[in-house]
C-alpha cells in the first residue's frame, strides 16, 4: 500500500484518514491519538491569540509541523466573509496554501451554506489558495465545486459529531462518478466500519474528529480508524464480489459420496 | 495610541510597526497571523507596516479543532 499515495495539487498524502484536532481532553491525549491514527493531516481552528493569558501551551508544541502537514479549516464561519477572511489569516499563518473551507448554514444541523461555499471558494481559489470545501453529499454541488477550481471536495457522511455514519452512500456513489477529483468524506462517522464503508466504496480519504475525541478510549479508537481506513481501501483495490440474492457453493460439487 | 485588537480596545506607544506590536505583546510572531484593517499583512511586511491610532487589528493562531467549534464572532 506504499505507493498507492494520495495527491491534491502536488501536495502527496500518506494516510488517508485525516483527524481533528479538537474535543481532546488536553493536548497529551491529542498528540497520542494522532500518532496512534497513523495520520499525517491533521485540521486545527483558526482563533484569536488570547492577548491576556499568553502563557498557555500551543498546540503547536504538540503537533509537529514538520512531521503533520497542518490543514486549517474556517470552522465556525457563518458567511462566505467571514469565511474567507479567516482561510486568508490561516495561509499566513501557516505553511501551506492547503485550507479545509467551512461555511456552516445553521446551528443545529451544522450543515453547510453551499451557496456561500461555493461563493467564498471562488474567491480563496483566485487568491492562490488549495481548497477544500466541506459540502453536503450533493453530486451537483461537488462538480460546481471542482469546476470552479477546488482540487478535492469534502462531502459530509451525516451531521457533523452525530456518529450516525454514511447515511447516503448512492450519493456519495453519484460523487464519486461524477467529478474526478479526490472525494474526502468528512464528518459524521461514528467507529472504525462507517470509515472502512466510506473507503470500500472509493473515497479517497476520510476526515473525522469527534468519533476518535468522543470515544471512551480515543487511542484505541484512533487505532481502529486507522484499521478501518486500511482495511477498507484494500477491499476497494481488491474488487469486492458482486451481491446476490441465492448462494453460491465454495465447495467442489464432484466426488460427493453417493452420488 | 488606542487600537482595537482582537475586539478589545487597548493603549499602545506610538509609532509600532506590526512586529513592535506583536513585541510588545510579547507574542511569537512566527505562530500568527495578522490582519491590518481587514487586509492580511504579509509575514515579511510585519517590520514594515506600520500600526496607527484607531487601527483594528486580529492576532490569530491555530488551535485544536476539527470539523467544527464553537461559533465565533467577529467584532469590527
Amino acid at each position: 500500500m506504499n505507493d498507492d499515495r494520495l495527491v491534491i495539487s502536488g501536495i502527496e498524502f500518506r494516510s488517508r484518514l485525516w483527524v481533528g484536532t479538537g474535543k481532546y481532553k488536553d493536548f497529551e491525549e491529542t498528540k497520542r491519538a494522532i500518532e496512534a491514527s497513523g495520520t499525517d493531516v491533521v485540521t486545527v481552528a483558526v482563533r484569536r491569540v488570547n492577548i491576556i493569558d499568553k502563557g498557555k501551551e500551543n498546540l503547536l508544541d504538540y503537533i509537529d509541523p514538520k512531521k503533520y502537514k497542518i490543514l486549517p479549516n474556517t470552522a465556525g464561519c457563518y458567511t462566505a466573509r467571514d469565511a474567507v477572511r479567516t482561510a486568508m489569516l490561516a495561509a499566513e499563518a501557516g505553511i501551506t496554501k492547503l485550507v479545509k473551507l467551512e461555511v456552516i448554514g445553521d446551528e443545529k444541523t451544522l450543515f453547510p451554506d453551499n451557496e456561500a461555499l461555493l461563493e467564498a471558494a471562488k474567491t480563496l481559489v483566485k487568491e492562490g489558495l488549495i481548497v477544500l470545501p466541506y459540502t453536503s453529499d450533493d453530486p451537483i454541488m461537488a462538480k460546481k465545486l471542482v469546476d470552479i477550481g477546488c482540487p478535492a471536495v469534502m462531502p459530509l457522511a451525516a451531521p457533523i459529531g452525530s456518529g450516525l455514519g454514511i447515511r447516503n452512500p448512492y450519493n456519495l456513489r453519484i460523487i464519486l462518478e461524477t467529478v474526478n477529483v479526490p472525494i474526502i468524506v468528512d464528518a459524521g462517522v461514528g467507529t472504525a466500519s462507517d470509515v472502512a464503508i466510506a473507503m470500500e466504496m472509493g473515497c479517497d480519504a476520510v476526515l473525522l474528529n469527534t468519533a476518535i475525541a468522543g470515544a471512551k478510549d480515543p487511542i484505541k479508537m484512533a487505532e481502529a480508524m486507522k484499521y478501518g481506513v486500511l482495511a477498507g481501501r484494500l477491499a476497494y483495490k481488491a474488487g469486492r464480489i458482486p451481491k446476490k440474492l441465492y448462494a453460491t457453493a465454495s465447495s467442489p460439487l464432484d466426488g460427493l459420496i453417493g452420488s | 495610541m488606542q487600537i482595537t485588537l482582537n475586539g478589545q480596545k487597548k493603549v499602545v506607544p506610538d509609532g509600532l510597526t506590526v512586529e513592535g506590536l506583536l513585541r510588545h505583546l510579547n507574542i511569537e510572531p512566527a505562530r500568527v497571523a495578522v490582519e491590518l484593517n481587514l487586509e492580511v499583512v504579509k509575514k515579511a511586511e510585519y517590520g514594515l507596516r506600520a500600526v496607527n491610532d484607531g487601527d483594528v487589528i486580529e492576532v490569530v493562531s491555530f488551535m485544536g479543532g476539527g470539523c467544527h467549534q464553537k461559533r465565533i464572532e467577529w467584532k469590527e
